[in-house]
């Protein structure tokens, strides 16, 4: 599992624009290296980063994690530095739940949730 | 340093070396080997390791020899914690060495008043003012005669070690201050002293000492 640092604010003021930050540990290796034996380093990458944010409502129903409005995404190939950092905004309308989402090659499907309430 | 990079060292939210802190933290409270002990189980809360990273290179009195904190680190790990050694710059190493350093950040560098430290230390000054490899060099040549010149693209820094261990761009990941000597060394063309040499250890203990007063800034960010 990769490791994630997500920065939300806690609480936020009903239609205020918060800034949201994701970084993640991830090589972002692109394929075409070679290391010190010559051999070519296989490709690993993030594909996509996506972040969804789910209504309070729905988080309470049988609503699953992929539901919800996508509020932000991005696709990523092989240019992108290691460790990739994405910051964003958003609206706040109502408290609910963020789901950050990050997939990619070997494999790669991980997902962090992060709540937000509005005060 | 652009500014670029000093904003990202700056903001916690940013530097990407907080993912290996937050590694180290884990661990921190992880127990490990044969005695089943986290590193919390004796040291308690990890901020009680304030000022720790300020104080090393020391030496250490059951070693008989001056060891650096990531040596000090895996000597817990072995003897305490009865677990098997990690090589140099190992990821968990460099994660318990930044969230170990980020409790001294502000803190002045300063290093311990102890004979074999000095003698460590005059021994990296010598090794310091020494030209080496095929381009004939010593650091001193380029971190104090020529430090604000430009090399390639890069200015050269004046070489203080305030900030390990370091994420740099280059290296997309964070290392030791150790991987950074090596980096000048091969730079220059010599061949440069194995991780853990003891030639590494006393150059790394005058840098502490050139730097003694200066706040750490661990995790720092460079380029
Ligand atoms: C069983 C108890 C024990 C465990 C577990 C343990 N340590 Fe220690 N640690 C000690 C003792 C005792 C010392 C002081 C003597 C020495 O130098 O070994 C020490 C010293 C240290 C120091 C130097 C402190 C100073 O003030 O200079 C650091 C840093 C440190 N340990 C880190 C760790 C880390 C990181 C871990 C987990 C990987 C860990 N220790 C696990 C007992 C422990
Ligand atoms: C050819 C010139 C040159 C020589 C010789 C050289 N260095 Fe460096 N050194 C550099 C440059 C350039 C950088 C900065 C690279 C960068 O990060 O952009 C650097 C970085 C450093 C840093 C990191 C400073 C920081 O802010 O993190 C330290 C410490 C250092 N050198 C120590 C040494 C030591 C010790 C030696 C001798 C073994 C040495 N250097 C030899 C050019 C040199």
């Amino acid at each position: 599992m990769a490791r994630t640092l997500i920065t939300v604010p806690r609480t936020a003021k009903r239609d205020e624009i918060i800034e949201i930050r994701a970084l993640v540990q991830h090589s972002m290796e692109t394929g075409y290296r070679r290391s010190s034996d010559g051999d070519l380093l296989p490709r690993d990458l993030i594909r996509r980063f996506t972040c969804r944010f789910v209504p309070r409502v729905a988080a309470n129903s049988n609503a699953a994690s992929t539901a919800g409005d996508l509020i932000f995404a991005a696709t990523f190939h092989a240019a992108i530095a290691a460790n990739p950092y994405l910051s964003f905004n958003l609206r706040a309308t109502t408290s609910g739940t963020l789901v950050f989402s990050w997939e990619g090659d070997n494999g790669l499907a991980q997902t962090e949730t992060v709540s937000l309430l509005i005060a | 340093m652009q500014p670029s990079t000093q904003a990202l060292q700056k903001d916690d939210t940013q530097n990407p070396a907080m993912l290996w802190v937050k590694d180290g933290e884990a661990l921190w409270n992880k127990p490990e080997g044969a005695a089943a002990k986290s590193c919390a189980s004796c040291h308690g809360e990890i901020s009680r390791m304030k000022s720790v990273a300020t104080r090393y290179p020391a030496y250490s009195s059951t070693q008989r020899k001056v060891i650096n904190l990531s040596q000090q680190v895996n000597l817990c790990r072995v003897t305490q914690q009865q677990a098997s050694q990690w090589p140099a710059d190992h990821e968990s190493l460099l994660g318990l060495e930044a969230a170990i350093a980020k409790e001294s950040r502000g803190l002045p560098i300063s290093p311990p008043t102890q004979r074999q430290l000095a003698d460590a230390q005059k021994h990296g000054e010598a090794l310091f003012n020494q030209r080496v490899g095929q381009v004939d060099l010593s650091c001193r040549d380029c971190h104090e005669t020529l430090a604000g010149k430009k090399l390639g693209g890069n200015v050269i820094p004046q070489g203080h070690a305030t900030g390990y261990p370091i994420y740099r761009l280059e290296w997309q990941s964070v290392g030791s201050l150790q991987r950074r000597l090596r980096g000048c060394m091969t730079a220059v063309r010599a061949e440069p002293y194995t991780h853990g040499a003891k030639e590494l250890i006393d150059l790394e203990a005058y840098l502490a000492k050139r730097a003694a007063g200066m706040k750490l800034e661990s995790p720092g960010v460079r380029p």
